[in-house]
Parts: C-alpha cells; sequence; structure tokens
C-alpha cells in the first residue's frame, strides 16, 4: 500500500508572529520556517506503517514556493521514500489544495493519505475532510491512534469530551492530532542519502487546477492585548478580591 | 439570507455551542436548523424554541446517528440547494462535517469566525490567535464554522420555530461507528462552565492534581482544566487540556495555578473575564495576563484558599 502525506512549510512553531505594520499579513522575512508540526506527525505514522509492513512506498507532497523542497528534504530525511514539489509563489487555499491533491491521489492510487489535521499558520483544518469530500473516500480526522486491518482503518479520534473509534474503508484519509506518535529527527546520515532521492517538481497548471482565492485577507491586525492586573499580597486579600466579584462557595 | 445552522446534541438535548452558532447566524439572516441523528424528535422540539429559529429540518435516520461525516456531509450539501449559508460551531463535530460540506458545494470554508463584520465579512484568529485576520469571500454561498466564545449565547426558550422532516441522505456505507470513551463528570463541561480550575506541571503528579485541584473546583461548582504540560505528563486525560491545541475557553473566571503560560496555553483562555494565577515564579509569564496574581507555593496557597473561599 501507498501512502500520500502532504506536508507544509510554516513559521517554526517557536517563533513568536509578527503583525506586519501595514496589515497585510505575517512577517516571514529572515524567520525560522520548518515542517508543520502536525505534518511531521503524519510522516511519522507513515514511516511506522511502512516499518510494520502495511505500507510499501510514502511519497511526500507540498504545495508552496521554491524553498517548500526543504520541508520536502526533512520529510525524505525521516524516511519518505520519494517526494514531489507542487511549486507556486501563490498562497494556496485549503479548497485549491484539496483538488491537487486529489488530482495527486488520483495518479498515485494510496491506500491512505495522511494529511496535519491543520497547519499552524492559517489554522484553517479543512483540507484533510476536503480531500474526503472531492475523493468520495472516508475520513479519520484528529487521529490518536491508527490501525490498518485488511482492507479497513479503524482510527481512533480525540474529540470534545474524549475518544471515539470509527473503522473506515480503503483507501481513506486521516489527518493527525498531536498524541498520535513523537516524531523521530533526521540522522545525520539519511540528511545525506535524502539529497539522492527523487524529487519531482510540478505546478498546480499540471493538475488542472484554478488557485485563484476565494476568500479575500482584508487585513491582519494584533490581537487586543491583555494587561496584567494586579499582584495580591496573600490568599486572605485574593479571598476578598474574589467575593467582591461574587466568587464564592 | 437563509441560513442552516447545525445543532449539536447529546442524543436529547441541545449542545450549549449550539447557542452561540444561533447567534452568529442571525446576524446573517434567517435561522433554520438541523437536527441529524436517530430518534431525535425530542432535541428538534428543544431547537425550535430556541430565540430566533424560524424552521428546525429533522433527518431521523439510523445512518445520522454517530455524525458520521460521510453520511451528514451529503444530508447537508442537499439542503443547502435552498440556503445560502452553512453554520456550525467549531466544536470536533462541526469542524469534521463542515469543511467536507464545502468541498461538496465548490466553497472555501471560513473557519472558527470571531465576528460578523458584513454580509460576507468575517474575522477570525490566525497563527493560534497571534493574529486576527478580516477576511471577505466571494463564493456565492457561505460555509463558516463559529468560535463558541466569541459569540453570545441564544436563548434556549422563548422560540417557536416549525419543524419539517427530511427525507434525505442514508449511509454511505464506507464508514463505521466502533465505540466511543468520553469521560464522564458530574461537573460543567470545560467550554460552558462560568469557572474553570486548571492545573499544571508544577502540580507533580496525579494524586496532587486530585489533592490540590479538585477540592477547589468542587467547592466553586467548576470546570476541570490542565496544561498541556500537565496532560502529557499523565496526571490528566487529554481532554482536560485548555490551550491551542486543547479547548478554547472564555469562562468568567479561569484559575491557572502552577501553569507557567506558554504561548500554546494563553491562546486557549486568554479570553477569559477574570484570570487569576497561583504561580511560585513571579516571572512567569501567566502573570502577565493575569488580572489577579500571587506568588506563592501552590501546594499552601490552594488548601488556604479551598479553605476561605
Amino acid at each position: 500500500m501507498k501512502i500520500l502525506v502532504p506536508v507544509k512549510r510554516v513559521l517554526d512553531y517557536n517563533v513568536k508572529p509578527r503583525v506586519k505594520s501595514d496589515g497585510t499579513g505575517v512577517d516571514l522575512a529572515n524567520v525560522k520556517m520548518s515542517m508543520n508540526p502536525f505534518d511531521e506527525i503524519g510522516i511519522e505514522e507513515a514511516i511506522r506503517l511502512k516499518e510494520k509492513g502495511v505500507a510499501t512506498e510514502i511519497v511526500a507532497v507540498s504545495v508552496g514556493p521554491a524553498k517548500a523542497q526543504e520541508a520536502l528534504r526533512t520529510a525524505l530525511a525521516m524516511g519518505a521514500d520519494r517526494a514531489i514539489l507542487v511549486q507556486t509563489d501563490d498562497e494556496v487555499e485549503p479548497l485549491a489544495l484539496a483538488k491537487i491533491f486529489k488530482a495527486i491521489a488520483d495518479a498515485e492510487a494510496p491506500g491512505l493519505v495522511i494529511l496535519g489535521k491543520q497547519a499552524i499558520d492559517g489554522d484553517n483544518n479543512q483540507t484533510g475532510q476536503m480531500l474526503a469530500a472531492l475523493t468520495g473516500w472516508p475520513q479519520g480526522t484528529f487521529a490518536s491512534a491508527v490501525n490498518v486491518e485488511g482492507d479497513h482503518v479503524s482510527v481512533t479520534r480525540e474529540v470534545d469530551g474524549g475518544l471515539e473509534t470509527v473503522k473506515l474503508k480503503l483507501p481513506a484519509i486521516v489527518t493527525t492530532d498531536l498524541r498520535l506518535n513523537e516524531p523521530r529527527y533526521a540522522s545525520l546520515p539519511n540528511i545525506m542519502k535524502a539529497k539522492s532521492k527523487p524529487l519531482d517538481t510540478k505546478s498546480p497548471a499540471d493538475y488542472g487546477v484554478d488557485t485563484a482565492p476565494r476568500v479575500k485577507t482584508v487585513k491582519v491586525s494584533e490581537p487586543p492585548v491583555r494587561s496584567a492586573g494586579v499582584k495580591v499580597a496573600d490568599v486572605d486579600e485574593l479571598v476578598a478580591k474574589l467575593k467582591a466579584m461574587g466568587v464564592h462557595s | 439570507m437563509k441560513t442552516l445552522v447545525w445543532v449539536e446534541h447529546d442524543g436529547s438535548a441541545v449542545k450549549d455551542a449550539t447557542l452561540a452558532a444561533v447567534t452568529a447566524a442571525s446576524k446573517l439572516g434567517e435561522v433554520h436548523l438541523l437536527v441529524a441523528g436517530s430518534g431525535v424528535d425530542g432535541v428538534a422540539k428543544a431547537a425550535a424554541g430556541i430565540a430566533g429559529v424560524q424552521k428546525v429540518h429533522v433527518a431521523d435516520n439510523a445512518a445520522f446517528g454517530h455524525n458520521l461525516p460521510e453520511n451528514i456531509a451529503p444530508l447537508v450539501a442537499e439542503l443547502m440547494a435552498s440556503h445560502d449559508a452553512f453554520v456550525a460551531p467549531a466544536t470536533t463535530t462541526g469542524k469534521n462535517i463542515a469543511p467536507r460540506v464545502a468541498a461538496l458545494l465548490d466553497v472555501m470554508q471560513i473557519s472558527e469566525i470571531l465576528s460578523v463584520e458584513g454580509p460576507k465579512t468575517f474575522t477570525r484568529p490566525i497563527y493560534a490567535g497571534n493574529a486576527i485576520a478580516t477576511v471577505e469571500s466571494s463564493d456565492a454561498k457561505l460555509v463558516l464554522t463559529i468560535r463558541g466564545t466569541a459569540f453570545e449565547k441564544a436563548a434556549s426558550t422563548g422560540g417557536s420555530g416549525t419543524v419539517e422532516a427530511v427525507s434525505a441522505g442514508g449511509d454511505a456505507g464506507i464508514s463505521s461507528f466502533v465505540g466511543a470513551e468520553i469521560a464522564k463528570q458530574d461537573r460543567p463541561e470545560l467550554t460552558s462552565a462560568k469557572i474553570i480550575v486548571s492545573g499544571g506541571r508544577a502540580l507533580g503528579s496525579s494524586e496532587k492534581y486530585q489533592e490540590v485541584i479538585v477540592p477547589l473546583a468542587d467547592k466553586l461548582g467548576a470546570a476541570l482544566g490542565a496544561s498541556r504540560a500537565a496532560v502529557d505528563a499523565g496526571y490528566v486525560p487529554n481532554d482536560y487540556q485548555v490551550g491551542q491545541t486543547g479547548k478554547i475557553v472564555a469562562p468568567e473566571v479561569y484559575f491557572a495555578i502552577g501553569i507557567s503560560g506558554a504561548i500554546q496555553h494563553l491562546a486557549g483562555m486568554k479570553d477569559s473575564k477574570t484570570i487569576v494565577a497561583i504561580n511560585k515564579d513571579e516571572d512567569a509569564p501567566i502573570f502577565q495576563v493575569a488580572d489577579f496574581g500571587l506568588v506563592a507555593d501552590l501546594f499552601n496557597a490552594v488548601p488556604e484558599l479551598t479553605g476561605k473561599i
């Protein structure tokens, strides 16, 4: 079984985003960029399925500028077999991304597509579900456990209030949540080896997908700032403050 | 504009997240609801009573019993032929279903809106709430998810919507529900609680969480929460987690106990009306957002607080 894993290059999760002063977006010049953490979990899960003998080949895909290659090289160094870069300098929305991934899924015929549940820049949480709609495949979103059993996959999902397990007919779409696994670090020899793994470069037009945005960003602003209040000296003062607000047993 | 709001329910009662979605939808136009499930007459009647609701579409079918998006999304897409906007609360169910509906309609969804600025203009958080984007849709129809803490809840009574059965849809035959482990708690749900008491890694163990955090929550009738660090350390189950990757909450009062205040955590609770922080590290970032900060050893201060409050 082949597994397709889309990955996105995003602002590193340890970097505090700064809104540009002209209100057009978040400043991405000269800041550290990394693979979206949820996508790393997707690559790791695919590798584990290959190590278990369930998967035979892992194809990593990224849609983005030439530099998105870095995320793909990381995926290859972790253990993906080959990569496809769909190169574009445009911001591509989840719906258009899903259309590109649908075209790739048609060509590659994977048994599973594993995506991050969301990218930590746009926080849309849409692409996997949209790809599932376009392919007509079932979806196991926010996965904390994935088990392939014959022609089905059972996915345990993190839902409000606990966990839920669904059984999906293959091929299927899975989106990852944080607790699915802990991604491995790529070793130096594997980073070297990844440089010679195949990486194809395509364009959205090769897949017949129009990436013109449907949603216009009017402006991007700083969130309202919360200012620090007061320090209380002891528990008695805190109790008095709380009681004044009507908070008591 | 005619909206169709997804009713989140547990088979017998309408969940609060729905009420915030109704408020958001009412800013766009006429409010219709969709109740899907198995044996949901009671839910439909309750939903029709929500203030401002004009009509409730009821799809009663065993195939809709567990909110499987493979079965629900085609039903919603069909109903959208006669509606202009699909509005779902940004719960795990709403987030699972809405994008599948959007793609079937060839619409780009707008996720987790914070406000309605115009007929097709909304604000939404990006970068974990570190920036707020104002966005405008150019699609003919809208698909929106609603951040529940950003909208007032509509009154759950006083409405007089009509109820209409929908016969569309069925089992797509590609997915099935196996089971669920839903934590049973005799306390308010995190996302709708008026008071939340959350504990962090400084507690050091699951036993200490039970000994220190739980009695204060019991005394105040509060929901229990935790930081990601406390969840990852195994002190409490993951559904306790407040933060960007957990639950987004905005109670009247939020107690952050032994929580340092990582960006991740702040993103989930900084809209709380009043934040109380207890931490022995006076430089902890949590004090930068707290209305009342107490620099103290939590193992002494919290039991004292529980005794005196």
